[in-house]
């Protein structure tokens, strides 16, 4: 176990410093400065130009450039963000939290809802019911999030106006709440967005859990379990549900990238103070140090993600747990 | 080298590529919720390809600016008007041809980069082929929306074309991955071997003996694969960073619309259906191929 996970650890390492390297590719894969915004502003002062080129090291060569980036990088340093004015260290680690309570809720609601949905389909398979779950769970594993985001926008805040339409509290009255109104503001926000982040994943988990279910029945201990006389109900949550949880386990790690996607979307659409809106907003102020930023972090955070999920996998699997 | 040996060697290859392609089409026509599928999929694709000929308006038109901006769908306009006073419908018409041909173009890039990468790492092994899986790991971990960003934010403007490529350029880690896998899992089969000891180069051997054994995977992942572009694209539009502005697609009408979604829901509302049938047909088809292909 403690092999494994080490090497595991190493692997993750590996990646996050692969990442560096892209993120260095991608800075100079485009044309001219990167940071021609601010670099062709005539507002901007020459020395500040100066300034700027010397401190990304512009001026001196690729090799070097390289060598300077990544150990800003691991220094923790990813630059400053023109259009906020602060670090991007500092504004997204301030945003970070959202995005993490976002995901969270939407990991854990989108996982428990999706198994619960297979294990209903799987007890009554191939029934009208079955198929009719299978139809909704495609639908929503093909629904661009973003589209989905905007038409539960459109029906919870515009037509049937039961929840704010953005923003992670209310922007006026917030500041005068008790500490029990103040919580219950929060939560009045979180509820749409976590919900719609929530509902688009589901199909995937509900999909995947169905098929892993299905894959387990022909089993001799399913068949064992009959012959002793157990309830269809208990053969599929004792038995079968045991043992297809582990490739759900394993679909964890896979989700993050989706997660993280959607996250980006709904935080834009409902305006929720995360890393998803911070970067989303930098593409249109044009904030390169910002929006790279935010693909490391965010590789980051997949990387993790995936190895969390695989330390999860190897801590439910008896048969890895001894290594 | 021996012509006879090779040419009765030669039709065995040939009749099992179509085999693969009859095998995958008989197998999924036989379900009804694939033949549904292909037909509404059809329907779109022609619909894009007939474009000129079926849309009611030209879809970059501005006949009134003040009078016929804003319309909401109507029997003149069935999709309303967007804030330039330009034909929804129009325009979505429009947008299939352009969302499904971006989709198809950025796919053939991928697997084209796909299939290369991940047959030369299989096939060289060794070093090469860790080196090359630790990088394609790297790249598997940074979301492909936001690689795209990072790609596309240092780009004060860029064609379709551009577009296209850095959507191919973006979608071909996974499939190099599972073609890694085959080939090395094929280069050691006694078809290999056979061909070896004939004399048949490396280079030979990679095309003619190991890639046709790889179609079904790549049939598979080009048709998930054009889904998950379009939805990339549609996403990137609605950004505003994908398709640039005056051409419509599905992402860019939406786009157009999302200042004031609250009063312009057609113009969410319509491209988005049409985007959801196209990626779930897509992905109706695809899944059934992959079950025919896993039977066999």
């Amino acid at each position: 176990m403690l092999r494994y996970l080490s090497r595991r650890l190493a692997q993750a390492a590996v990646i996050v410093a692969f990442v560096a390297a892209i993120s260095f590719a991608l800075i100079h894969l485009a044309p001219g400065d990167p940071f021609s915004a601010i670099m062709d502003n005539p507002n901007v002062s020459e020395t500040v130009r100066q300034t700027l080129r010397a401190q990304y090291g512009f001026d001196r060569p690729l090799p070097e450039q390289f060598v300077r980036y990544i150990g800003r990088l691991a220094h923790g340093d990813l630059g400053w963000s023109f259009s906020h004015d602060r670090t991007v260290v500092e504004v997204l680690g301030s945003a970070l939290p959202n995005t993490l309570l976002l995901m969270g809720v939407a990991l854990i609601g989108s996982f428990a809802l999706g198994i619960f949905v297979a294990l209903v389909q799987v007890a009554r398979r191939e029934s009208v019911t079955d198929h009719a779950l299978s139809g909704v769970t495609l639908v929503l594993f093909s629904m661009p999030d973003f589209w989905f985001a905007i038409l539960v926008l459109l029906v919870f805040t515009y037509w049937i106006p039961i929840f704010p339409v953005g923003g992670a509290v209310d922007p006026v009255t917030h500041e005068y709440m008790t500490l029990g109104a103040r919580i219950a503001d929060r939560l009045r926000h979180l509820v749409l967005p976590a919900l719609t982040l929530t509902v688009l994943a589901v199909g995937t988990v509900a999909r995947y859990q169905r098929a892993a279910l299905i894959d387990v029945l022909p089993a001799d201990y399913i068949r064992t379990a009959r012959l002793k006389g157990l309830t269809e109900r208990d053969i599929l949550r004792r038995h079968a549900l045991r043992n297809a949880l582990l490739p759900v386990i394993s679909l964890i790690g896979l989700s993050f990238p989706a997660l993280l996607t959607g996250a980006f979307f709904i935080e834009k659409i409902f305006a929720w103070p995360g890393m998803g809106l911070a970067v989303v907003n930098a593409i249109g102020t044009r904030d390169y140090p910002l929006v790279v930023g935010g693909v490391i972090i965010g590789s980051i955070m997949v990387t993790l993600g995936s190895l969390l999920a695989d330390m999860l996998y190897a801590w439910a699997d008896p048969r890895l747990r001894g290594h | 080298m021996p012509g006879q040996i090779q040419d009765s060697a030669a039709t065995e290859p040939v009749r099992r590529r179509e085999s693969a392609f009859a095998i995958g089409l008989r197998q999924i026509l036989r379900k009804r919720s694939s033949r549904i599928a292909l037909v509404i999929l059809a329907t779109i694709v022609l619909v894009g390809a007939l474009a000129p000929l079926i849309a009611p308006y030209d879809p970059a038109a501005q006949p009134d600016i003040v009078a016929l901006k804003n319309l909401p769908p109507s029997l003149a306009h069935p999709f309303g008007t967007d804030p330039y006073s330009r034909d929804v419908l129009s325009r979505v018409i429009y947008g299939a041809r352009l969302s499904l041909t971006i989709g198809l173009l950025a796919t053939w890039v991928s697997l084209t980069l796909g299939v290369f990468y991940g047959a030369v790492a299989g096939y060289a092994g060794g070093l090469v082929d860790g080196v090359m899986m630790r990088l394609l790991d790297a790249l598997l971990a940074i979301p492909r929306l936001l690689l795209l960003l990072g790609i596309l934010v240092a780009w004060p403007q860029f064609s379709v074309g551009a577009l296209i490529l850095f959507l191919g350029l973006t979608g071909w880690f996974g499939l190099s991955r599972i073609v890694r896998g085959q080939v090395l899992a094929l280069k050691h089969a006694e078809f290999v071997t056979a061909a070896h000891a004939l004399g048949a180069s490396q280079w030979r051997i990679l095309v003619r003996h190991l890639l046709p054994n790889l179609i079904s995977p790549i049939v598979v992942a080009a048709t998930l694969g054009v889904a998950h572009v379009i939805v990339l694209e549609a996403g990137l539009s609605y950004l505003g960073i994908g398709v640039p502005p005056p051409l419509a697609s599905w992402g860019n009408i939406i786009q157009d619309g999302s200042d004031q979604v609250a009063t312009l829901w057609w113009m969410s509302l319509f491209p988005g259906l049409f985007m959801v049938l196209t990626v779930m047909t897509l992905n109706v088809l695809g899944e059934a191929l992959r079950d025919a292909y896993d039977r066999r």
